[in-house]
């Protein structure tokens, strides 16, 4: 027995992370099927109502969104507290709809035009004022199908 | 001169390269499938083909105010009693399909019906109901997708009985598995024209069946 032990040789053998690369990707492989990339930044307070009849949008490449709420708080000060439409990344306003529905339509195959969902993000306390004026430029524009965004719930409280 | 071994290469950075992929991809994704509730709006108002007009009677009339209160064929209800007023409206009774006059309390304001071929049941009576909805510029979203769920809701839950009676099995039962056969398929159908999803919104003062 020498005077100086080595030291580390007595303790417990470190854990083997070997293995850890591979959990890891394995999450990242997880999500990177799982998800979607994040398209938009929203720029509007967006809380969607809840209800319990709601059906799953099917095929989201299929579907065009258009939000519609108060702009946020870092906003406000800029654009106000009105409820505003926002499509892609900016405010537009109703007349810019019709615009919108032919660039979306443009970026889907020919046979895939009518096909398309639009969805409307409303925020829960908006009035229905801009709604009513978003569903007649739709109606111009030939966009039919749409979709009000809600959460799935079991029972509605009132 | 000795062996000289080719090292190896250090592998232990690997899990941090692994974990920062891993850490984007958190933050530019998401997860959210988007669920709503998908309705058809009636086409532009040029191709609407003009003034189509019902009897009063066909037609169950909410209007909702801009403090999101309910007036259902002239009562004021909750938002909690609409579906099962709407359920009433679209099964009422086809045993006494004539009776128009409001004065026979009995049956006051119910709707129509007119000898139809369904598929499945062959000839049989079905309602010329139509709801319409007209809401202020007031209301808040809220309240309206909470009328629109219960309207829904009244559909679904007569679709479900009426399928429960005749085929056993749910409405939702025979819309999933109508891509599996012809049979199926042709019930859905059966369904879907005894009772048809009606509800009119769009330009309340012109009412006109959307489907």
């Amino acid at each position: 027995m020498s005077k100086f032990r080595k030291k580390g040789k007595k303790g417990q053998p470190a854990v083997n992370t070997a293995a850890l690369p591979d959990i890891v990707f394995m999450l990242l492989f997880f999500f990177m099927v799982t998800t979607v990339m994040r398209e938009t930044s929203l720029k509007v307070i967006n809380v969607t109502p809840k209800a319990t009849e709601v059906s799953k949008l099917e095929r989201k490449s299929l579907v065009s969104y258009i939000y519609i709420g108060k702009p946020i708080k870092a906003l406000q000060s800029a654009f106000g507290t009105a409820p505003r439409i926002q499509l892609n990344d900016a405010f537009k306003t109703k007349e810019d709809l019709f615009q919108f529905v032919e660039m979306e339509r443009d970026e889907r195959d020919e046979v895939e035009r009518n096909m398309i969902t639009w969805s409307l993000k409303v925020d829960q306390k908006t009035k229905m004022g801009i709604v009513t004026d978003v569903k007649q430029e739709l109606r111009k524009a030939n966009a039919l199908k749409i979709n009000y965004s809600t959460k799935k719930t079991d029972k509605i409280l009132d | 001169m000795a062996k000289r071994e080719i090292s190896e290469i250090n592998a232990g950075s690997m899990a941090d390269i692994a974990f920062l992929l891993l850490i984007f991809f958190l933050v530019t994704t998401t997860m959210d499938t988007d669920t709503g509730l998908i309705r058809r709006l009636p086409p532009p108002p040029e191709d609407i083909p003009e003034d189509i007009i019902l009897k009063q009677r066909n037609i169950f009339e909410i209007l909702v105010n801009a403090n999101d209160q309910l007036l259902v064929e002239g009562d004021y209800i909750q938002v909690t009693e609409l579906r099962e007023k709407a359920k009433e409206f679209i099964k009422s009774n086809p045993s006494f399909p004539v009776v128009a006059d409001k004065t026979n309390a009995s049956y006051p304001d119910m709707p129509e019906f007119k000898m139809e071929e369904v598929p499945v049941f062959g000839n049989m009576l079905v309602s010329k109901q139509v709801i319409s909805l007209q809401n202020d510029n007031g209301t808040s979203y809220e309240m309206y997708i909470k009328v629109q769920n219960e309207l829904i809701a009244a559909y679904k839950e007569l679709r479900n009985e009426l399928a429960n009676q005749k085929f056993g099995k749910s409405y939702d039962e025979i819309e999933k598995q109508a891509g599996s056969s012809e049979t199926i398929k042709e019930q859905k159908k059966a369904i879907k024209k005894v009772y048809p999803q009606r509800i009119s919104e769009a330009e309340p003062k012109r009412v006109g069946g959307a489907e």
